[in-house]
């Protein structure tokens, strides 16, 4: 064996092993797990929905690649970050919302979200939400379904013809508005379960299936993508305290972004924090905001603020819950 | 508690008997295997020198003497490099033949065992080579309660260990026995992991009522000095001290076996089991002399097969990737293992961000947070490094092996923590 002799091999530092995860697997395993409740909504939905997913997508990936290009980066793209980004973003839209509009929140995500922090890893909100944040605040009527589009020439408009759906408030805006007014509720929440779990038309594109996106939670966290404690603090507060309002728990759960936020925006990794004991921490306060923005402010759908605000709060969070190291007394540090 | 589940790749050679490699034409004995004072050559160019006769030792404590593997001559004194990367003076022998490997020159038996581990040239074989006979003397007013033999083997590949407690269990417990007696402890535990369970009964068999035997989760760094004292007796080793704060010492079956092999016939250490295994044709545990070169070890292994693109000697969690194969295994080689393009850690890039998963702190098995400590001493924030515990970094890699997006997480601790280290003892 003539050729051991000659040197031909890398050196490098220990360990000379790796796992198997990449980033962009770590990427690819979200978009799977949303897959289920992105077909479920094209399915019953038609081109409205496909169409808010190329656009958001298509301008999330477009705007990552240009600003690498502008500012001579590397390219970034291939990391998959974007494309969840994107993906995020169409299904936590209403289908009907115009195309241009889910397109500035797509650029402003990438942009204003995650680009002018250094890009993935440096950002402090979740780029997803930050472009929802702006499309919401800047055209709340649309999102919330409740005002007519106006003026507003959509593609959504013209292809929109064979989605046949309540236009107009939803179930947990309506069952708001009841509970603000009488203190009790017009119809029953119980009835709604069986909709919100299979097959929902109202609300954005995310909420067409509870059930998808429990069943996408629960492939996450089984391979160790998230950790459970988010999802687990967010949803067992959001019950609590909904009860505790006296309302349904089930119901409020269920209904608008909840399920969306515990299982898929709460949990990026870039935007939430490091410890065990901190991720609960800040589970528990994403569903307390929640719930009190639904119960106590005015906003029905306040899942993009709760997130939004903990994720500001999750440095803190690391640094009141940092690992006790090995062989350190509490009372040393 | 942290840790890692590397896939062990140990079923090619864990059913390998140990068989002895040849003796190759010519050795490179170094005269530093061990952490500590390298020795002083006591041979020159021309000498005949006998299997087991001392060919260097220097004046120090913290030193281990070096001993001849063969009867042969001494062809040069001059210089080798390491597995680690180190030069160091060595011994070049060319053998005899034929070479009687059954007999050897003993060391001297003064009534003194500590001594006699010494002169025996005893060093942890872990891959700490660290030397015995100060691990058997602790401070004055620090008792040993507990003796603690590690058969981990937590490293992904290597079988060397298990070979041994499968093969001379006998020869393991009286080491253990030797140790507990030199200390003066009472309790002796073998530990070892449970997917040994083979290893486990060999040692449970020939064990008296006298050895505990305990079978431990397979992880890795189950087999690190303070994670496997606080696996079996459930005490941490206090912040900055020695783990024999504890009241536990620990020493390697490897080493546990030498020591009985010292007291008992007076051998010194000249060979030991290395697993060569990997992309080689012939993978298996095969005992070598000290001073045979790797590359005469790989063609006793049959080659290369495949693509090899890191050769390691060690286990790939810790060892030392290997420039040239013209380096001689030695004390602390308990392993060469080729890598294929595939299974080796790609070459790393330095700018890939933290995407903050939380892999590493909850894999550290110190409670660090290697991704903090990474950016800091990349950012040379030296005393920000040592002011999150960077010296209590065991360097164990697992960081590194998590990170999805391959930070070279480990390389950059080690820089912070040299960097704290030598600031603190200025």
């Amino acid at each position: 064996m003539s050729d051991s002799r000659v040197q031909q091999h890398i050196v490098g530092p220990s360990p000379h092993i790796t796992s198997k995860a990449t980033c962009s697997g770590i990427m690819l395993w979200v978009v799977a797990a949303l897959a289920p409740a992105a077909i479920w909504a094209i399915v019953n939905m038609g081109l409205v929905a496909v169409q808010l997913l190329v656009v958001t997508i298509g301008v999330a990936i477009g705007t990552e690649a240009a600003w690498n290009a502008i500012a001579r980066r590397p390219q970034t793209i291939l990391d998959g970050s974007a494309l969840v980004t994107g993906l995020l973003l169409a299904l936590a839209l209403p289908p009907r919302t115009p195309w241009w509009m889910a397109a500035v929140g797509a650029f402003i995500a990438i942009a204003l979200g995650k680009m002018v922090f250094g890009g993935l890893g440096h950002n402090l909100f979740n780029p997803a939400l930050v472009g929802r944040a702006f499309v919401a605040l800047s055209w709340a009527g649309v999102l919330a379904g409740v005002e007519n589009r106006g003026w507003f020439r959509t593609l959504a408009d013209v292809s929109a013809e064979g989605y046949d759906t309540i236009s107009g408030a939803t179930r947990l805006a309506v069952a708001t508005a009841d509970r603000a007014a009488s203190g009790g509720y017009g119809f029953d929440l119980v009835a709604q379960y069986e909709p919100l779990l299979l097959k929902n038309l109202e609300g954005s594109l995310g909420e067409i299936s509870a059930a998808l996106l429990i069943l996408g939670g629960a492939v996450l966290i089984i391979k160790g993508i998230i950790d459970w404690r988010i999802p687990a603090g967010y949803i067992g507060t959001m019950g609590i305290v909904s009860w505790a309002f006296g309302s349904d728990p089930v119901f409020h759960v269920l209904a608008g972004g909840v399920l969306l936020g515990a299982f898929f925006m709460a949990t990026d990794y870039v935007s939430s924090p490091m410890s065990k004991k901190g991720r609960l921490i800040y589970g528990i306060g994403c569903g307390l905001f929640n719930a009190l923005g639904r119960f106590v402010g005015p906003m029905p759908e306040s899942t993009t603020f709760a997130i939004l605000f903990m994720n500001g709060l999750a440095p803190l969070i690391d640094r009141m819950t940092r690992p006790r190291v090995f062989g350190v007394v509490k009372s040393d540090e | 508690m942290g840790g890692v589940h590397p896939p062990g790749h140990k079923e090619r050679t864990a059913a390998s008997a140990v068989e002895r490699a040849p003796v190759p034409e010519r050795l490179v004995v170094p005269l530093s295997q061990h952490l500590g004072a390298p020795c002083a050559p006591l041979v020159g160019k021309g000498d005949r020198v006998e299997r087991g006769q001392m060919i260097g030792d220097v004046d120090a404590m913290v030193s281990a003497p070096v001993h001849s593997p063969v009867s042969g001559v001494v062809t040069e004194v001059g210089v080798t490099l390491t597995a680690g990367g180190q030069r160091v003076a060595a011994v070049t022998i060319e053998p005899d033949a034929p070479q009687d490997l059954g007999s050897f020159v003993p060391v001297e038996d003064t009534g003194d065992a500590r001594a006699r581990v010494r002169a025996a040239g005893i060093v942890g074989m872990g891959g700490a080579t660290f030397p015995s006979v100060v691990k058997l003397s602790p401070p004055k007013g620090m008792a040993i309660d507990t003796v603690i033999l590690n058969g981990c083997e937590c490293e992904p590949f290597l079988t060397c260990d298990h070979r041994l407690m499968l093969e001379e269990p006998e020869h393991v417990v009286a080491g253990a026995r030797h140790i507990r007696d030199i200390v003066g402890a009472s309790r002796v535990i073998i530990g070892l992991e449970d997917n040994k369970p083979d290893a486990a009964a060999a040692l449970r068999k020939v064990a008296g009522s006298d050895i505990e035997v305990t079978e431990l989760p397979t992880m890795y760094p189950q087999g690190a000095e303070k994670q496997l004292i606080y696996a079996l007796l459930r005490k941490e080793v206090p912040h900055g001290k020695l783990p024999a704060a504890t009241g536990a010492l620990v020493h390697n079956v490897a080493t546990a076996a030498a020591i009985a092999d010292a007291l008992e016939h007076g051998r010194p250490l000249m060979e030991r089991i290395v697993t060569v295994t990997g992309a080689v044709a012939r993978p298996g545990n095969y005992r070598v002399l000290f001073g045979t070169l790797v590359s005469d070890l790989i063609e006793h292994a049959g080659g290369f097969v495949g693509d090899v693109e890191r050769v390691i000697a060690g286990g790939p969690m810790t060892g030392q990737a290997l420039g040239t194969l013209e380096v001689p295994i030695a004390k602390g080689s308990s392993g060469i293992v080729a890598l294929e393009k595939g299974v080796a850690a790609r070459a790393i890039s330095d700018d890939q961000p933290c995407i903050r998963c939380g892999r590493c702190p909850e894999v550290c098995p110190m409670g660090l947070e290697p991704y903090i400590l990474a950016t800091y001493s990349g950012r040379r924030m030296w005393d920000a490094v040592a002011a999150r515990s960077v010296i209590d970094c065991i360097e164990c890699g697992a960081c590194s092996y998590v990170c999805p997006t391959k930070r070279p997480l480990l390389q950059l601790i080690r820089v912070g923590k040299s960097a704290a280290m030598s600031k603190g003892a200025k």
